[in-house]
């Protein structure tokens, strides 16, 4: 699958896209397969988000893990600061990213 | 203040005299023929090489196909250090974010891609109290007033 | 150190709303991202893996209590309670909201600091020798060139649209403290006949494309400094490649060019631009040194330290340095504590080695390339009460210069650049040594960690560097050895194929083994592997 990412303009905080709207939470991101470039170019000039770009991701348990290591680092926060992701009280999100 | 041409949409220039009636040739046309007294520099013209003909052009354009090429900036300066009074217009991709920066530099008229706003404009030009360094402007550098 | 007068302060105020106004037409949509990027970098602000990131210039590695304390009020304020302190003296705030920036900025100006030209391909920070001042080697203190030179690059009309960033390092003395012939340009200040003069490096760097410069003028009289600076930036700004960004620092002019080229056509714009009046009057330079004087520094100190308590004992030999006056020494407060983010400090932290500076250092500190904080002049009978301080608040770890003290980027944690994380590769390998017990007998051992090619963690100049690549989406670590960046430089040389991630931890230990099996009398690392090269160490790693 593909998904949609970006940052917010005002806060830089990385979003996904949702079908309707951005997400901070990875979880929320949905397959965005052929629309991507439509979709990207339609919310950043509406500066809904800020330099959005599509990835390949995998539905993993439910929900969509990207394929590639950095833009799971994105999703969650650094792997070194576990108190600032946002997942800091699972202790196996460690293996998510990696 | 800046006068807004109204013979092309984004002109604007600094100077009192009567704008030059005819196309820009390029530096090698200007070079290679006597009667053209207009001549568009691109980025990677030596602009040197005008020198010896300075006294017969009325008009230098600066091009910059994308704002993030700086060697028009020293092309510039460069002709008013050899003495160049006439005109140093900056066409192309040039954003108003830039245009301090190019006045310092020598230019003295502006023909972007895209129209400036007339308020960011005056307000980028107005920005800065003083100036670290000479260049091809009469500012006065801070080192100056410090030891006046 | 260097205080503003109303002229500097106007220039910092106007900077602000400049950028004030330029982020709020950004927001309105009146710039679109591709043209508001080089002005947000110029103003040290990235869009990052996770948010916006400010780089806050710290001039020369210098600055004073109240700049420190105003440092960590942003962490607290604005960020998330820490920040980073980098190899090029310079601090970064890795959250930041562009809706802030403006505001930060003008926090900043109360300070008299700034993050102007932090990024972008303009004239950037310029560093230098972070024992500046206190160093008893040094034939002049280098940092009042340095200002002159901040002055001059800051808002240049010409050189703001480089082909690419331009760094520049300053130093006054044979002992290379600041990475010098690795920038893109390395003064040094050389005394000869009794004139002071400066050196010119020109076309050093690291990144993809590591080069040492070469020396371009042996002694440029201090009164055409700043002439000279700008004939060798306008030759390179008019003929810096600008088709490949990944050619397009001066190391690769001088190199195609030929140094001798490239001399020969600064020599000839110098000439020309010595007539154009652009060089400050020396009168100038003598303003900017008499804030460089020496403080006061108290006659008839004991040289004495109490030893008895051996932790202490450990820390003073490891973490202080020979002062040019009697009875001081300049104190090295370690960022590196085992296990730690190398470079990060917390805001509590900061107001701590704030304070600190304030009771016991003439109110200065110093940011090193190598991540860690510098109190400049502390008198040794302070030095007890200090490190008191420093180990209650986890920042007294005894390691400078040694294996534990890792230059690390932030690597993939951090970085939409990287390609592997640099940050835990660090911390295991100090965690590793600290609890081999190796670290002592090692003794001198510069490791740098890099995550990507573009080499912010110096793992060219490492006696052992670390250079993470992506292999097929998995992080790969190529190991480096014999590489230096003080007056001895050279460029490490790759041992073989990568590691994976516990694999570097073990191949680290490894090429440590081989030093201490086959080290000499008094060798460092680099001197063994200068000694016997790379095949011992190639056998124990892959044979």
């Amino acid at each position: 699958m593909r998904i949609l990412t970006g940052n917010d303009l005002k806060t830089g905080a990385v979003t996904w896209w949702t079908g309707s709207d951005w997400s901070l939470h990875v979880e929320d991101a949905v397959d965005v397969t052929g629309s991507e470039d439509e979709i990207a170019r339609r919310e950043e000039s509406a500066r809904r988000v800020n330099a959005p770009y599509a990835i390949d991701a995998t539905m993993d348990e439910g929900s969509p893990r990207p394929s590639h290591i950095k833009d799971r680092v994105r999703a969650i926060g650094p792997t070194v600061r576990p108190d600032l992701t946002l997942k800091p009280a699972d202790p196996d999100i460690g293996n998510w990213v990696i | 203040m800046a006068d807004f041409v109204s013979d092309t949409d984004t002109l604007i220039r600094y100077r009192e005299d009567e704008p030059v009636d005819h196309a820009a040739v390029t530096v090698d046309s200007f070079l290679d023929q006597s009667n053209a007294s207009a001549v568009r520099v691109e980025p990677g013209d030596d602009a040197r090489e005008l020198i010896p003909h300075l006294e017969r052009l009325a008009l230098v354009e600066v091009n910059f196909p994308a704002f993030g090429d700086g060697r028009g900036y020293s092309s510039a300066r460069l002709l008013r250090e050899a003495g160049y009074e006439g005109e140093l217009r900056a066409v192309g991709d040039v954003l108003v974010d830039q245009v301090a920066y190019m006045r310092r530099c020598g230019f003295d008229a502006f023909e972007p891609d895209a129209a400036l706003n007339e308020d960011d404009l005056e307000t980028a030009l107005s920005r800065w109290p003083e100036v670290y360094q000479p260049a091809a402007d009469s500012r006065t550098p801070i080192w100056a007033k410090r030891h006046a | 150190m260097y205080k503003y007068d109303s002229y500097d302060q106007q220039m910092v105020d106007a900077r602000v709303e400049e950028f004030r106004d330029q982020a709020r037409r950004r927001l309105e949509g009146k710039l679109t991202e591709d043209q508001f990027k080089p002005l947000r970098l110029m103003n040290g602000l990235y869009l990052q893996l996770h948010a916006y990131m400010l780089r806050v210039a710290i001039p020369y590695g210098t600055l004073d209590s109240r700049q420190m304390h105003a440092l960590a009020d942003i962490a607290d304020k604005y960020d998330r309670g820490y920040g980073h302190f980098t190899t090029r003296q310079n601090i970064q705030y890795n959250w930041i909201k562009l809706e802030d920036a403006a505001d930060i900025l003008a926090d900043l100006a109360k300070v008299e600091m700034h993050a102007i030209q932090t990024s972008g391909n303009c004239i950037r920070n310029i560093s230098s020798d972070h024992f500046a001042g206190a160093a008893a080697d040094e034939v002049v203190d280098p940092r009042p060139y340095a200002e002159l030179l901040r002055q001059w690059s800051s808002f240049h009309p010409e050189f703001s649209y480089l082909p690419r960033k331009f760094k520049i390092a300053v130093i006054a003395s044979d002992t290379d403290r600041a990475a010098m012939r690795l920038h893109d340009i390395g003064i040094q200040i050389v005394e000869q006949d009794g004139e002071l003069g400066a050196a010119f490096y020109v076309g050093g760097g690291m990144g993809r494309t590591p080069m040492i410069a070469p020396c371009i003028n042996p002694f440029v009289p201090l009164d055409q400094l700043v002439t000279y600076a700008e004939a060798c930036l306008r030759v390179y700004n008019r003929h810096g490649r600008r088709d490949n960004k990944y050619k397009a620092r001066i190391k690769i002019l001088v190199h195609e060019m030929g140094a001798e080229e490239y001399t020969r056509q600064v020599e000839a714009e110098f000439a020309h631009l010595l007539e154009q009046g652009v060089e400050p009057p020396f009168a100038e330079l003598e303003r900017i040194r008499t804030f460089f004087e020496d403080p006061l520094f108290e006659a008839d100190l004991t040289d004495d330290i109490d030893r008895s308590d051996p932790d202490f004992a450990l820390w003073v030999d490891r973490n202080t340095v020979a002062h040019k006056a009697d009875g001081y020494v300049s104190a090295v407060i370690s960022l590196k504590p085992v296990g730690g983010i190398p470079g990060d400090a917390t805001t509590e932290q900061m107001h701590l080695m704030a304070d600190l500076a304030r009771d016991y250092s003439f109110d200065e500190l110093r940011v090193m390339h190598t991540q860690n904080i510098v109190l400049p002049h502390v008198r040794k009978a302070d030095l007890h009460a200090l490190w008191t301080a420093l180990e209650a608040a986890g920042l007294g770890s005894p390691n400078l210069d040694t294996v534990e003290d890792i230059i690390a980027c932030p690597g993939l944690d951090y970085c939409s650049l990287a390609n592997a994380r640099s940050i835990p590769v660090a911390q295991q390998i100090s965690e590793r040594f600290a609890a081999n017990g190796k670290t002592e007998a090692l003794g001198q051992l510069k490791l740098k960690i890099s995550g990507c090619i573009n080499a912010c963690g110096h793992h060219h100049a490492g006696h052992i560097g670390i250079l993470g690549v992506d292999k097929k989406g998995v992080e790969n670590y190529q190991l480096l050895l014999g590489g230096s960046e003080a007056e001895d430089v050279s460029l490490a040389k790759i041992t073989g194929p990568g590691f994976d991630e516990a694999g570097i931890v073990d191949a680290v230990e490894t090429a440590a083994d081989v030093y201490l099996r086959e080290r000499q009398d008094g060798e460092r690392f680099l001197d063994t592997y200068r000694r016997i090269g790379m095949t011992p160490f190639k056998e124990a790693l892959y044979g």
